[in-house]
């Protein structure tokens, strides 16, 4: 029985996914990418391997791969490579069935993608700067000694306050400053968080939007920037808890359409 | 001067001809350096609004000064602005570092009134060289905009004159508007081979034939191995020999391209594509109208370079137009338009581009970089990307 393997070498997480012939998921993995992607991609590996002795289900032998993500090409046991565009565009559409516009947080870039008859059909990046970004997020998180829970947590707290830089250094000097005139930590993590929504949903806005969007990839996780994004977007925002895999799980939908 | 382009010229094949050409190009500097030596007068220029045959008429020779690494763009930073494009960045830088061959052997430069940014540096540049501004209407349309331009034209030829000490006769402008039109017809015909199923040639072979036709610098010899190789080309593609696979057929057009941006290409290439045609001033925007030799030559002149659809020209239906006609010939499945950071005219322009597409169903991709390698990852992505949804 061949199985169908996705891997998604992102910047901060290595993800795999198989599925059986029936298109069950039998395995899926998250490890920090760590310095190299292709031991990110050899743990993975390894993983299955374990799993496969311990469980005694076919997972490796006879499988199809796709690697997608940054590290795509670092994938030595892949029998292709595709863009995590493509790869999110598949998987989402697996999970939700529905055209819609994909907003995908990552932890280098952010995507949205117009998922249309089951594809990609366009999509927009932010320009070469972390300014609605995971990393974003990450570095205003690390200079309130938070970690991203924490930090949506608090926000949700918060209120009335705003960060005007896009620029992520520029951004923390002023969560700096705002913490030098005592302003409390809720509204501070508030600002920041309103920063981001605001940033995606212009990348929404001008993505030509659409009516229903669903958020993938590493934030799916945070009711509260779904929730943030819905009210921006005056439009509803789902996710799935599977959504942070769209993209190995597109990767493993993509294989199982690979010719042997 | 022209000693490195004699060799026999019988048989060639494709690959030793374009190993020829790359080797070509870094020498062109040498060769500017014995003219200048020779005591041949040099002029500097930046943009495809410079006639060449002015300054070929003048006696002198004109050639592209380097305006595309990103090496000399830390140097321009500290007389310009950051959150300028980089090509004017990079154009100033290596005047400034006198690290263009090219501009620390010219004597004069020419520069064109096309976007603030070139035309504020040009005032600047002049302290280092002496700088002829040719003063561009923002408007190719009407008669009152080409009769400007043609006085501008022949504004260029009285300094030409005057600096060089020479005169410029009617006789030596119209030779050299045909000898400049062969040039593009040789240019041309070479283009046209990438309108053959699949590409005879990759878009990074397309480039460096570009690269290498700006090094020519008039000679018989180089536009002769051009020649040959449009021939060859042809012959094996009619013999069924394949040296591209059957790829997506991409027209890359926007901003200038240049050394730096084979990024961009790469990106494109690697990831399923095949440029087919540069549409931008390194490929066929300035090359694809010739002069009209039976017009009076300034009148030619200022016709058919007022005609380039450049993005600082306002309305610029003409260049909609172009691209929309060689994405018919060409067969082309896709658009990438490369707009440089901070060059507002074209990244403006990516709107009506993006419309204009968009109603004729050509799937279309406007991408902004600069010229440092850090996006060439993120290039990939997007790259590929588009490429894949072109199911
Ligand atoms: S794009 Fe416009 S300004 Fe730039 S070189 Fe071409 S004609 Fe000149
Ligand atoms: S790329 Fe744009 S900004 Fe840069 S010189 Fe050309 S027209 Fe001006």
């Amino acid at each position: 029985m061949a199985t169908c393997i996705g891997v998604d070498i992102g910047s901060t997480a290595a993800k795999a996914v198989v599925l059986g012939e029936d298109g069950t998921i039998l395995f899926k993995a998250a490890i920090p990418t760590g310095w190299s992607s292709s031991e990110a991609a050899k743990s993975l590996w390894t993983a299955m391997e374990e799993m496969e002795k311990a469980e005694k289900k076919p997972l490796t032998a006879d499988a199809r791969a796709v690697a997608t993500g940054y590290g795509r090409v670092s994938v030595p046991y892949a029998d292709k490579t595709v863009t995590e565009i493509s790869c999110h565009a598949r998987g989402v559409h697996r999970l939700f069935g529905r055209d819609c516009t994909i907003i995908d947080i990552g932890g280098q870039d952010t995507k949205v993608i117009a998922l249309a008859g089951g594809r990609a059909k366009d999509f927009l990046m932010n320009d070469k700067c972390a300014a609605g970004t995971g990393r974003f997020l990450e570095v205003m998180a690390n200079t309130l000694a938070l970690d991203l829970t924490e930090l949506f947590d608090l926000a949700e707290d918060g209120k009335d306050a705003s960060i005007s830089a896009m620029c992520t250094v520029f951004a923390e000097s002023e969560v700096i400053s705002m913490i030098g005139r005592g302003r409390k930590k809720e509204d501070i993590a508030f600002a920041i968080c309103e920063s981001i929504v605001a940033r995606v949903s212009a990348m929404c806005g001008k993505q030509g939007g659409g009516r229903e969007f669903f958020l993938s990839g590493g934030l799916c996780g945070s009711e509260y920037i779904r929730r943030r994004l819905s009210d921006t977007l005056g439009a509803p925002v789902y996710t799935d808890p599977l959504a942070r895999w769209a993209g190995a799980l597109g990767a493993a939908v993509i294989a199982g359409e690979l010719k042997n | 001067m022209h000693d490195e382009f004699i060799h026999d010229t019988l048989i060639h094949d494709v690959e030793s001809l374009f190993e020829r050409m790359r080797d070509a190009i870094p020498a062109g500097a040498v060769r500017i350096k014995e003219a200048s030596e020779a005591g041949r007068k040099i002029v500097g220029c930046y943009c495809a609004y410079t006639p060449f045959e002015v300054i070929r008429a003048a006696g002198a020779i004109p050639v592209s000064l380097c305006s595309t690494s990103e090496k000399p763009i830390a140097a321009g930073e500290e007389h310009l602005p950051r959150n300028l494009c980089p090509l004017i960045k990079a154009s100033y830088g290596f005047a400034l570092t006198d690290t263009c061959p090219y501009f620390h052997f010219c004597d004069i430069v020419v520069g064109e009134t096309t976007c603030d940014g070139k035309k504020k540096m040009y005032e600047l540049l002049d302290r280092l060289r002496p700088t002829h501004v040719m003063q561009l209407p923002q408007t190719y349309l009407g008669e009152e905009a080409k009769r400007a331009w043609r006085v501008e034209i022949e504004r260029l030829a009285a300094r030409l004159e005057e600096f060089f000490g020479v005169t410029i006769t009617e006789d030596a402008l119209r030779r050299e508007i045909k000898i400049r039109n062969d040039e593009r017809r040789i240019m041309n015909a070479f283009y046209d081979l990438s309108k053959l199923s699949p590409a005879p040639l990759s878009g990074l072979e397309l480039h460096t034939v570009n690269e290498f036709f700006k090094v020519s610098f008039g000679d018989p010899k180089a536009l002769e191995l051009i020649r040959e190789l449009t021939r060859k080309l042809r012959e094996n593609h009619e013999n069924g020999q394949r040296r591209v696979a059957d790829r997506r057929r991409i027209i890359v057009t926007g901003c200038p391209t240049g050394k730096s941006l084979e990024k961009v290409f790469n990106a494109i290439e690697n990831n399923g594509g095949v440029i087919v045609a540069f549409e931008n001033c390194g490929g066929v925007k300035p090359i694809c109208e010739l002069v009209d030799e039976t017009l009076p030559p300034y009148e030619a002149l200022a016709a058919k370079y007022l005609g380039i659809p450049c993005s600082c020209m306002t309305p610029n239906v003409k260049r909609l137009d172009l691209l929309e006609e060689l994405a018919d010939e060409y067969r082309a499945d896709g658009v990438v338009d490369i707009i440089l950071q901070a060059c507002h005219t074209y990244s403006v322009e990516t709107f009506q581009v993006r419309e204009r597409m968009g109603e004729k169903d050509v799937p279309y991709i406007a991408v902004e970089t600069d010229y440092y390698q850090g996006d060439t990852e993120q290039l990939s992505t997007r790259m590929g990307a588009f490429i894949e949804m072109m199911v």
